[in-house]
């Protein structure tokens, strides 16, 4: 694949860039027109990725990237790293996701947010969140990326303490930056196997190394576990997923734009714009399967039992990514799929958020379902909007999710032997149970009987909230039948992610054989949810009499307990422990001999905690133990 | 016997901050009180400017000076330069208006009438100034020694005017003249194995030189006990100066007990310092010992780091948490000692450089946060202060960001160099180890900013000040340092490239 240059793609980054630092150095003068430049800037950045896109579509499919080179960002003898934008098939993607939804966004966010004091500095920030998430997608090389990743991961973390100041949701904020400092150290690790392997940290360069051979298939494997470690760290998925649910605490703007939309899909960018790591990796590659096949039935578990609207669908996006994540892990056959996926998620999934935001805002900041409860009367632009991201995301034809997810599962069963009858079948149950849980998400808001507080007035919210919102719900119906209507996003992008063009040997089931076993699945979930929530009266407070599945599932199947106990605990105490030992064992050592001296210099324990002689000690210890270390290794 | 010949111009940058340090004890013994602030700082910055003017007048000098006792080649200029840079901010600290970290008169008990005489007749312990100007000169002394003794010398001419200053805080003087002590005897003490160490590796080599030790060590073979012994006890020296566990203990002591602004100065200088010499002892005097001191530095390193970002975690004082912070960066920066290679010698020379202006400018912004008492360092009293001063806030967290090493800024690049070379080397389970420290690290630096941004002020009291123009150029230098060199570093990396040799 030849790349030619581009001398604009630099735009899409810097508009929103320079928006943001303009907003923040701005101060309270620009208060009154923030949130439109921020729009604005937004929107500017969609222009440019549509006339990027008219530009692609006209070259020729084997030449469609193009790169910019910015600088040269490191230099240090055999290693250099430029600073250099990619646009191809895949990142665009990305790029229209990222810069269409995002826009949205900020138009709702403009009514959303209409009585925050700092209206200027959350759209400040919601530009640059823009800026680094089209950085991460458009960078050449892993390096370039994790700038964006970082920049993404900080970004997120200023929205989401944006609102909350309450010490409860720093510990949120807390939580996800461990899952995602876990994750960048793969990253890292990934960045420098590379550099070591190819000599080179560029995509084009790792894959001309591997297709030369220059590395053994130990060192492909461990990139590529440490990629989907990354990957794991970023979208949530198992065993790094506590954080999602936590970061719901942000507005829910943020909610739609960073955790459905775009920066938890970056782990499946991620492992997508590796393909070539992972196509001769069979072991990583395994991995990623089975993190997405647990994750998506992990996370589907956990949006059954959950009351808080967002919460439940944020259990909902864990397992949809899941589905994505299961499908990269498919081979070049999954690719395609998981980024078709990926887009319609986007819409449907931002959507549902938008109208999660909606409810809210018209119900007093009321997250929990059980008070909801009737709102189509009240809410009949949200309803329709909602009610279409629902049919979409459950997978019934002709929206949307049906034929992503239906693709996906197809493809699940066709990877032959054991491991696609295992993988078809769950991603079956995932849509069994996605279709119970969404189901139930639907009854207890919109139908049923009245569960309201007699404060709350719920009322239909103003236009600028809802056509973002008409908008994602029309984005909801059309993309699925667009984009897999003769195959065209699958070869699209196959120059990139499928450069062989490997075809479908195997077909363990018919395509409609899928469908119909896929229709079925779904049925049983509505049926179930019905006759659970559709005909029964809906406590206002959730039942305890319940079984100890219900329980577990509720308390997100004590992803926390075992966090908890299996790593802070420890961790925690491992920090004390050598704390102590810092302190006070090789001080203990020493004044055994006389607690008297210890009072003595009471005062001194007053304002300082160790003793020179105790320090001196240790000096003593380290120099023995290094004159024995290196005599012994020497001699 | 013919006088030996001196290179002064070599020598020209050293010797200026010698000759101005020493003007500085005449304008203490023979200055009126009232102009001596003036005249000090007035000599120390001239100083400063002009041997760095020299320095880059013998930028490209690559040659043993004053009868090879010390090596002034591209290596040195580098590390030189970096002390007088680093040298140059922590005074604009130092020098803060009013003084007002320091006290008013060191001899005086604590607490007693004579202090609060002193304090109110406005005493002003200016000898700080030329005190500073001895240590820097030893700083740069230090790394461009080429002997034993000279090297020696010129650790205990960065020393002692340390313990010093160390002792000089104006508030919680106990604790500054307990850390001073604490400091000097400890120093006092890895002195003597330094000492020892250099008087076996003279035995076995027959001479002090780092040339002379080097051709020894090819000729013997290098498996003789004395050298290694020499070299073991060499290295508790050099492993104290640069705070590696296990001697890294006097260091959070002494970093919460001193004056602030000397904190800031000795964190940076000080590393540099004691690093460019490790690098000139290891890379070049001992190379040939790579197979004995590498699996110890090794170990040692991986310790550093573990300590560093664990014990960090437990800390509640923000002066603590930075001096954990420095033990875990000496262990990142070993990793580029136990590279042993030109890539190795280049990043850690680039670390070296971006590390002492994100330090230097976490200190200064320590200075400013305040009650009616003077500095709090206490991190439950910064809570909420991104609300109260969001630039203050702001610039600490780039700070911060800075030395946790997040990309696009200059701890990225300095780490990312780093490790690289660590990992071509071959030394992989350093690397690995440092990664993994680098993400815990992350934890604390990340808890500081989450304290200041997502929770509610409380009111005790504690403000920001408004900084004076020496204490904001201090900062406003470092946060555009930690920036800029994290986006576009490559000026500073092939200048420090091209000129990062030792002179054969």
């Amino acid at each position: 694949m030849s790349l030619g240059t581009s001398d604009t793609l630099v735009y899409l980054i810097a508009i929103p860039l320079f928006s943001s630092a303009f907003l923040l150095l701005g101060g309270r003068a620009l208060d009154r027109v923030g949130h439109l430049i921020g729009t604005a800037a937004s929107a500017s950045s969609f222009v440019v990725a549509l006339i990027e896109l008219n530009k692609m579509l006209a070259r020729e499919a084997e030449s469609r990237g193009v790169t910019q080179h910015l600088f040269t960002w490191i230099n240090v003898g055999s290693f250099q790293v430029d600073a250099t934008l990619l646009l191809d098939q895949l990142s665009i993607c990305f790029v229209l996701l990222i810069t269409g939804v995002g826009t949205l966004i900020h138009i709702y966010s403009i009514s959303y947010m209409a009585h925050d004091i700092d209206r200027r500095r959350f759209f400040a920030f919601l530009n640059l969140f823009i800026a680094a998430m089209l950085l991460l997608v458009l960078g050449n090389s892993y390096l370039n990326l994790y700038v964006g990743w970082e920049g993404v991961g900080l970004a997120s973390y200023l929205l989401i303490g944006f609102w909350n100041q309450k010490p409860t949701y720093a510990t949120a904020a807390k939580k996800a930056f461990v899952a995602n400092r876990v994750g960048d150290v793969g990253l890292s690790l990934a960045v420098m196997i590379a550099f070591v392997q190819f000599g080179s940290v560029t995509f084009d360069g790792v894959a001309k190394g591997i297709a030369a051979g220059s590395a053994s298939s130990t060192a492909l494997n461990a990139m590529g576990a440490a990629i989907l470690l990354a990957a794991v760290g970023k979208s949530a998925q198992f065993p790094l997923q506590a954080w999602l649910g936590d970061a719901m605490a942000g507005p829910t703007p943020v909610s739609a734009l960073i955790h459905a939309a775009t920066m938890v899909t970056a782990g499946v960018y991620l492992i997508s714009r590796s393909n070539f790591v992972f196509d001769n990796a069979p072991t990583a590659q395994l991995l990623v399967v089975i993190v997405g096949a647990v994750t998506l039935l992990f996370g589907a578990v956990i949006g059954m039992a959950k009351d808080d609207i967002k919460k439940a669908l944020a259990a909902s996006t864990m397992s949809q990514i899941g589905y994505m994540i299961l499908a990269t892990g498919l081979g070049p056959a999954g690719y395609a799929f998981a980024m078709m996926h990926l887009l319609t998620h986007g819409f449907f999934k931002a959507g549902m958020f938008l109208g999660a935001g909606s409810v809210m805002h018209g119900m007093n900041d009321e997250v929990d379902m059980r008070k909801y409860g009737a709102l189509r009367k009240v809410m009949p632009i949200t309803f329709a909007t909602f009610g279409l991201g629902y049919l979409a995301i459950i997978g019934i034809p002709p929206f949307a999710g049906f034929y992503s997810k239906d693709k996906i599962i197809e493809t699940a069963f066709n990877a032959g032997g054991s491991k696609g009858i295992i993988l078809g079948c769950v991603t079956l149950l995932g849509a069994a149970i996605t279709a119970f849980y969404m189901t139930r998400v639907m009854l207890m808001t919109f139908f049923g009987t009245k569960r309201w507080d007699a404060a709350a007035h719920p009322h239909e919210s103003p236009w600028l909230m809802t056509v973002p919102m008409i908008l994602l719900a029309i984005g909801s119906i059309t993309t699925g039948f667009i984009f897999s209507n003769g195959d065209r996003l699958k070869n699209f992008l196959a120059p990139v992610v499928d450069k062989d063009h490997h075809e479908h040997e195997t077909e363990l089931l018919a395509p409609i054989v899928v469908t119909g076993l896929a229709m079925f699945a779904v049925a049983i979930g509505i049926s179930i949810a019905f006759a659970k929530y559709g005909r029964k009266t809906i406590p206002a407070s959730a039942p305890t009499d319940v079984t100890m599945w219900t329980k577990v599932a509720r308390r997100d199947l004590l992803q926390d307990d075992f966090n908890e106990s299996v790593f802070m605990r420890p961790g925690q105490s491992l920090t004390r422990v050598l704390a102590f030992l810092d302190k006070r064992v090789v001080d203990g050592a020493v004044s055994g001999v006389g607690a008297m001296t210890l009072r003595l210099a009471g005062d001194l324990r007053k304002t300082q905690t160790g003793y020179v002689r105790s320090y001196a000690l240790l000096i003593l210890l380290g120099t023995v133990a290094i004159l024995t270390a290196i005599l012994v290794v020497t001699l | 016997m013919n006088a030996p010949n001196i290179e002064y111009g070599m020598l020209g940058p050293i010797l200026i901050v010698l000759a101005a340090a020493l003007i500085g004890v005449l304008i203490e013994a023979f200055v009126s009180s009232r102009y001596r602030y003036i005249l000090q700082t007035g000599t120390a910055f001239a100083a400063i400017a002009l041997a760095f003017l020299q320095l880059v007048l013998i930028r490209n000098t690559s040659s043993k000076a004053a009868v090879s006792s010390m090596s002034i080649d591209g290596v040195a200029i580098v590390l030189q330069g970096s002390v007088l840079i680093f040298g140059f901010l922590g005074l604009l600290l130092i020098a803060e208006r009013g003084f007002q970290s320091f006290t008013a008169q060191a001899a005086a008990i604590p607490g007693s009438n004579e202090e609060q005489k002193a304090l109110v007749s406005g005493l002003q312990q200016t000898e700080v100034f030329p005190l500073t100007l001895f240590a820097i000169s030893g700083a740069m002394l230090f790394p461009a020694a080429n002997d034993l003794l000279t090297l020696f010398v010129s650790l205990e001419v960065l020393s002692l005017p340390l313990y010093l200053m160390a002792g000089l805080s104006q508030r919680r003087r106990l604790l500054s003249q307990e850390a001073a002590l604490k400091y000097f005897l400890l120093g006092a003490f890895s002195s003597a194995f330094f000492l020892f160490g250099s008087a076996f590796i003279y035995g076995q080599a027959g001479s002090t030189t780092f040339d002379g030790i080097r051709k020894s060590i090819v000729e013997s073979g290098g498996s003789d006990q004395f050298l290694l012994v020499g070299l073991a006890l060499l290295t508790v020296g050099l492993l104290f100066k640069v705070s590696a566990a296990p001697f890294h203990a006097w260091t959070p002591d002494v970093y919460q007990g001193s004056p602030t602004p000397v904190t800031a100065f000795m964190a940076a200088v000080t590393k540099v310092a004691a690093f460019g010499a490790a690098i000139r002892i290891y890379y070049f005097a001992v190379g040939g010992l790579v197979w004995s001191w590498r699996p110890i530095l090794i170990a040692i390193s991986i310790a550093t780091m573990a300590i560093g970002t664990v014990i960090a975690i437990a800390q509640k004082d923000v002066k603590r948490v930075l001096a954990y912070s420095a033990i875990a960066h000496s262990g990142f920066l070993l990793t580029g000692i136990i590279a042993l290679s030109k890539d190795g010698l280049n990043a850690t020379l680039i670390y070296l450089f971006t590390y002492g202006f994100t330090t230097i400018g976490t200190f200064a912004i320590v200075t400013l946060v305040r009650d009616s008492g003077g500095e709090v360092s206490d991190l439950n009293r910064w809570v909420g202060l991104g609300k109260r001063s969001p630039l203050v806030a702001g610039t600490f967290t780039l700070f911060l960001l800075g030395l946790a090493g997040i990309p696009l800024t200059s701890g990225f690049v300095g780490k990312f160099a780093i490790f690289t070379a660590a990992y071509k080397s071959g030394n992989i389970s350093v690397v690995v180890a440092g990664v993994l420290a680098s993400a815990i690290a992350a934890f604390f630096y990340i808890r500081i900013i989450v304290m200041m941004y997502f929770s509610d002020p409380v009111e005790d009291g504690t403000s920001v000040v408004i900084p004076s123009a020496m204490t904001a150029a201090t900062i406003a230098i470092c946060a555009v340092a930690t920036l800029v060199m994290g986006i576009y570093p490559q000026p500073v990396i092939s200048a420090i490239n091209s000129l990062a040799f030792f002179a054969g």
